[in-house]
């Protein structure tokens, strides 16, 4: 029996609570900044108020986990739609490295960019 | 005298009648989900775009005014109108599986599915209204 321990509770743990954030907050955020507000049924707050809004560290710590948890739901989940649907469970390293190494660097990402927010 | 056969770490050869890359086509069943298995592609779309919107309000209020002029565009509408119609599968279809992953019991008895759904249905509505709030009012 080989002793190496196994990532994929953890793993599922990430893909499991970004499912849930991505669930409660996507669809009112995507409704209103991808529809709403670009096709002009509603008016979006101006960039004062968005910077002030988002400036607030509730928010900064929202949005950081709104970006890197729904990330890492991604990685999760598209790895076995490739495996699954494509059937090329024989390119997994490469897979593996290309999910979850984006959903790092989105993490990272996030937090550069909300952490030096004026 | 045939060749040894050459085992490959992730082909074993043994055997395995083929499916088709299609399989999912065949039935509503697999292609629900497949769709489902898809959202997350749309989840970590808007996930970027939500970066990129962050970044441009670091930047300043013109690139924030440039990047709202590019979501009005109408390649960057319809992505976001076919990304909601996924995303909100997604949020229907994570909140139906839960009562799955986790059966309540109480007193013995398992508690009937709507009602281990429900809060989390009640939570989203709660959460939309605050963010919806938050953003409009005056």
């Amino acid at each position: 029996m080989s002793a190496k321990r196994s990532n994929e509770p953890f793993l599922w743990a990430l893909f499991s609570a970004g499912g849930v954030v991505a669930a409660l907050l996507m669809p009112i955020l995507l409704f209103l900044y991808g529809l709403a507000f670009p096709l002009g049924w509603l008016k979006p707050p101006d960039y004062e108020r968005t910077l002030r809004l988002v400036g607030h560290p509730v928010t900064r710590l929202v949005l950081f986990v709104f970006c890197s948890l729904p990330l890492f739901h991604w990685a999760h989940r598209f790895r076995f739609t490739l495996y699954d649907g494509l059937q090329i469970k024989h390119l997994n390293e490469v897979i593996n490295i290309l999910c979850y190494g984006g959903a790092i660097v989105g993490t990272l990402l996030a937090g550069y960019l909300l952490w030096n927010l004026p | 005298m045939k060749p040894p056969p050459v085992y490959t770490e992730y082909h074993p050869k043994w055997y395995r009648t083929r499916v088709s890359t299609y399989w999912w086509s065949r039935s509503w069943a697999y292609l629900k989900f497949i769709l489902r298995e898809l959202t997350s592609i749309f989840v970590a779309y808007f996930v970027v775009i939500t970066l990129l919107q962050i970044r441009a309000l670091k930047q300043g209020p013109q690139s924030y005014a440039q990047f709202q002029e590019w979501l009005r565009m109408p390649l960057p509408v319809v992505l976001n109108a076919v990304s909601l119609l996924f995303v909100l599968f997604h949020t229907i279809t994570w909140f139906n599986l839960a009562p799955r992953a986790m059966p309540v019991r109480i007193g013995g008895k398992r508690i009937a599915d709507p009602w281990i759904a429900a809060p989390n249905y009640v939570a989203w509505l709660a959460i939309s209204v605050l963010v919806a709030w938050l953003l409009l009012r005056g």
